[in-house]
C-alpha cells in the first residue's frame, strides 16, 4: 500500500515539524488538547524572538546614549559651548555625517538589509543592460577567437551570498570526495588506521587560518603561470581541508564498527569482498558517515568567513571585512545583516543535510 | 561414511593464562536426509558448535568433515538460520531474501531470481510484507524470513541455531510445523540447536544433550521413534514420548546439580552483625 505524502508529513521529513502547527492553526483543525502543544511549539518561539528584538533594541539605545554624551562632553573640552550645542543639535537632527558610531538598532539593522536589496536590485539591472549591451559585440568578438567581454562591476550582497554558498559546496564536495573514500579503508584496515592516526590527531585541530596559509604556499606556487584569480581555489580547498575531518574520523568508524551479525551474514552468503562493503559495510555505516557530513558541512559553512576574508575571494566574508574596514554610517548593520544572514544559511544548511540522511539513511533519527 | 562428521574437536578461546576451553572432545555424526537436535543449556558453547560447522569458526583441533571433506570457510551447502535473525535492516524481504539467492545461483537470470524469492517468500507466507522492512515486522515474521533466505539458497544442509528462542509459544509451534514441513518435502539433513527439549522431541530424529561447557561435550544420543508427521496434542499422550522426555530432562538435570556440586569456589562472607538501631534512638 503506497502512503500518501502529506505537507504535514514531508515537513516533519524535513525536521521542520513546527511547520505543521501553523497550518492546523489556519486550517482549524487545532484540537483542544494540542493548544499546549501550539503555545510551545509557536507562541513562546515568537515571544522569545520578540523578547530578544526588544532587549537588542534597549541595549543599543542606551549605547548610543553613552557614544553621544561622549562626543559631545569631547567638543565641549576640545572646541568650547558653542561646537557642542551644534553637535549636540546635528545628533538630534539624525543627520548621517555625525551619528555616533555604535551597536545598530533592529531597525536600522532592517533598514540595511532593504538597502542591500535595492542595491542588489540597482546593480542587477545594470548587468543585465551590459550584458544586452555587449551581446552584438561579444558574437563578434567569439567568431574572431577573442575573448568575450565580461561584467565586471561591484558584486552585489545578493551575488556575494551566492559566491559564498558556491565556495563552500564546492570545498564541502572536496571534504567528502577525500573523506569518505579514506575514511572507508581506514575503517577496513587496521594497518591504515595506525599508520594515519598520528597524522588525523595533528592535523583535526589545526586553525582554518593555518589551513588558508598552507593551501595558499600550494596552490600559489602550482598556479604561477596562470593569470586566473586563484582565490576561489584556494578558499574552497582551505575549506574542504578544514572541514573534513569529522566525515573522515565518523567513517572510520562507522566501517570499522559494523554490527558483528551483518558480517556472519556476508560472510555465510559468502559475498565477495567488493559486494561485501556495497551492500553491508557502507549501508550500515551510513547513519555514522551521514552525522561525519552533517558536521563537515557546518564547520565548512563557519570557516568560510574567516577563509574568504584572508583570500580575499568575494563572498560574505569579504563582505563583513571591507564593511568593518569601510566604517561608513550603515557598516554597522551591514555587519549584521551579513551575520543573520550567515546564521539562517547555516541553519538551512544544517536541515539539507537533516533531509538527505533521512532520504538514505534506513535509521530515521528524529531532528535534534 | 556419515554425512557430517566431528572428529575430536575442541575449542578454546584467549591464549596464554587466559585461555579457556570452550567445546571439548565433540564427536559426532549426522547421516544424509537425518533431523538432528543438539539441546543445552545457555552458555553451554552451543553457538560456537554451530560456528565451527557452518564454517566462521575453526576447531583449535580436531576436524569437521562434510560430505568427507574437511570444512574451510562457509559454503552455500550449508545453510544457517541465526538466533537473532540477522537480517540487514536497509533492505526489504524481498531484497534480503534476493540477495541470499543470488550469491547461491550467480549464473541465473534476475528473473528466474526473483521467482525463487517470491516461491520462499511465499512459502513462509510473508508475500503481503515483501516490500517491508525488517524494522516494520514482528519478530515471528522477522524469523520467518531468516528461514526464507536460507532455504532459498538450497543449502543440502539446514543448520538452525536456536532459530526460535525468542518467539511466543504460539509462533514458535507454527514455525516448527513449517520447517518441518519444508524438511520433510526436500529431504535435506537437519542440525536443530535448542534449549527446548519438547521442539527438540518434537521435531528431530535424535537428540543429543550437550553438557554444559566450559569443557562442554556432548552427552549419551536419546533417539525419538515417533511416527512422523508427529501431532503436538497426541503426542503428549504417547507412552515413548514421556519416556524419553523425562529420560532427558533427568539427564540434563543431573548435569546441573553436578555442575553445581562441583563449583569449588568457597565465599569468604564478611563478618557483619545489623546495627542497632532501636537502643541508639531510645
Amino acid at each position: 500500500m503506497k502512503q500518501s505524502i502529506t505537507l504535514g508529513k514531508v515537513t516533519k521529513f524535513m525536521g521542520l515539524g513546527f511547520l505543521s502547527t501553523f497550518k492546523d492553526l489556519f486550517t482549524g483543525k487545532l484540537e483542544k488538547e494540542d493548544f499546549k502543544n501550539f503555545l510551545r511549539k509557536v507562541v513562546v518561539p515568537i515571544a522569545s524572538i520578540l523578547l530578544f528584538i526588544g532587549l537588542w533594541h534597549m541595549g543599543s539605545k542606551s549605547l548610543y546614549n553613552i557614544e553621544a554624551e561622549f562626543k559631545i562632553e569631547k567638543a565641549l573640552n576640545d572646541q568650547g559651548p558653542a561646537a557642542a550645542e551644534a553637535l549636540r543639535a546635528c545628533i538630534a537632527s539624525g543627520d548621517s555625517s555625525c551619528q555616533p558610531n555604535t551597536l545598530p538598532s533592529p531597525s536600522q539593522v532592517w533598514g540595511s538589509f532593504e538597502s542591500l536589496l535595492r542595491d542588489h536590485a540597482l546593480i542587477s539591472a545594470d548587468k543585465a543592460a551590459f550584458i544586452e549591451k555587449t551581446a552584438a559585440l561579444n558574437e563578434k568578438r567569439l567568431a574572431e577567437g577573442k575573448d568575450a567581454i565580461t561584467y565586471t562591476g561591484r558584486p552585489s550582497f545578493v551575488d556575494q551570498i551566492f559566491r559564498s554558498l558556491k565556495t563552500v559546496f564546492a570545498g564541502f564536495l572536496l571534504a567528502l570526495f577525500i573523506a569518505v573514500p579514506l575514511g572507508i579503508f581506514i575503517g577496513l584496515s587496521p594497518t591504515l588506521k595506525s599508520s594515519f592516526n598520528w597524522f588525523i590527531q595533528i592535523f583535526k585541530p589545526v586553525s582554518p587560518v593555518v589551513w588558508y596559509l598552507l593551501v595558499f604556499m600550494i596552490v600559489k606556487t602550482l598556479l604561477i603561470d596562470s593569470s586566473e584569480d586563484s582565490s576561489f581555489t584556494i578558499s574552497f580547498i582551505s575549506v574542504g581541508l578544514c572541514s573534513m575531518w569529522a566525515t573522515l574520523v565518523n567513517t572510520a568508524m562507522g566501517v570499522s564498527s559494523v554490527d558483528k551479525d551483518y558480517i556472519n551474514v556476508a560472510k555465510v552468503l559468502k559475498l565477495g569482498n567488493f559486494q561485501k562493503i556495497f551492500k553491508v559495510v557502507l549501508p550500515s555505516s551510513l547513519p555514522l558517515i551521514f552525522t561525519g557530513l552533517k558536521i563537515t558541512l557546518s564547520v565548512a559553512w563557519m570557516v568560510l568567513i574567516a577563509i574568504e576574508l584572508l583570500a580575499q575571494s568575494p563572498g560574505l566574508g569579504l563582505f563583513v571585512w571591507e564593511e568593518f574596514q569601510n566604517g561608513a554610517n550603515d557598516s554597522n548593520a551591514k555587519i549584521i545583516v551579513a551575520m543573520f544572514v550567515i546564521g539562517i544559511i547555516g541553519f538551512l544548511l544544517d536541515r539539507l543535510m537533516l533531509t538527505i540522511q533521512n532520504w538514505v539513511s534506513f535509521d530515521k533519527t528524529d531532528a535534534i | 561414511m556419515a554425512y557430517l562428521e566431528l572428529n575430536n574437536i575442541y575449542k578454546t578461546y584467549g591464549q596464554g593464562g587466559n585461555e579457556t576451553e570452550v567445546l571439548s572432545n565433540i564427536n559426532l555424526q549426522i547421516a544424509e536426509g537425518e533431523f538432528v537436535a543438539i539441546v543445552g543449556f545457555t552458555g553451554s558453547g552451543k553457538t560456537t558448535l554451530v560456528n565451527l560447522i557452518n564454517g566462521l569458526l575453526e576447531p583449535t583441533s580436531g576436524e569437521v568433515l562434510f560430505k568427507g571433506e574437511p570444512v574451510q570457510g562457509t559454503s552455500h551447502e550449508r545453510g544457517v538460520i541465526f538466533q537473532n535473525y540477522s537480517l540487514l535492516p536497509w533492505l526489504t524481504v524481498g531484497q534480503n531474501v534476493y540477495m541470499a539467492v543470488k550469491e547461491a545461483f550467480p549464473k541465473k537470470y534476475k528473473k528466474e531470481l526473483n521467482a525463487i524469492v517470491a516461491e520462499y517468500v511465499e512459502m513462509v507466507s510473508l508475500t503481503p510484507a515483501i516490500n517491508k522492512r525488517p524494522k516494520e515486522l514482528s519478530g515471528g515474521m522477522r524469523q520467518r524470513v531468516a528461514v526464507a533466505r536460507a532455504l532459498a539458497m538450497k543449502p543440502e544442509m539446514i543448520i538452525m541455531d536456536e532459530p526460535l528462542g525468542a518467539l511466543d509459544a504460539l509462533t514458535r509451534g507454527n514455525l516448527q510445523d513449517e520447517i518441518l514441513n519444508i524438511w520433510g518435502k526436500e529431504k535435506r539433513t537437519a542440525l536443530l540447536i535448542t534449549n527446548d527439549v519438547d521442539e527438540g522431541i518434537y521435531m528431530a530424529d535424535r537428540i543429543i544433550p550437550l553438557r554444559p561447557g566450559p569443557n562442554a561435550t556432548l552427552g549419551p544420543e536419546f533417539k525419538i521413534d515417533i511416527e512422523r508427521p508427529r501431532d503436538k496434542t497426541e503426542m503428549n499422550d504417547n507412552a515413548n514420548f514421556k519416556e524419553t522426555r523425562n529420560a532427558i530432562i533427568e539427564y540434563l538435570m543431573d548435569i546441573g546439580n553436578e555442575r553445581k556440586s562441583q563449583a569449588k569456589e568457597e565465599y569468604v562472607l564478611p563478618e557483619l552483625t545489623p546495627k542497632d538501631f532501636v537502643n541508639r534512638f531510645k
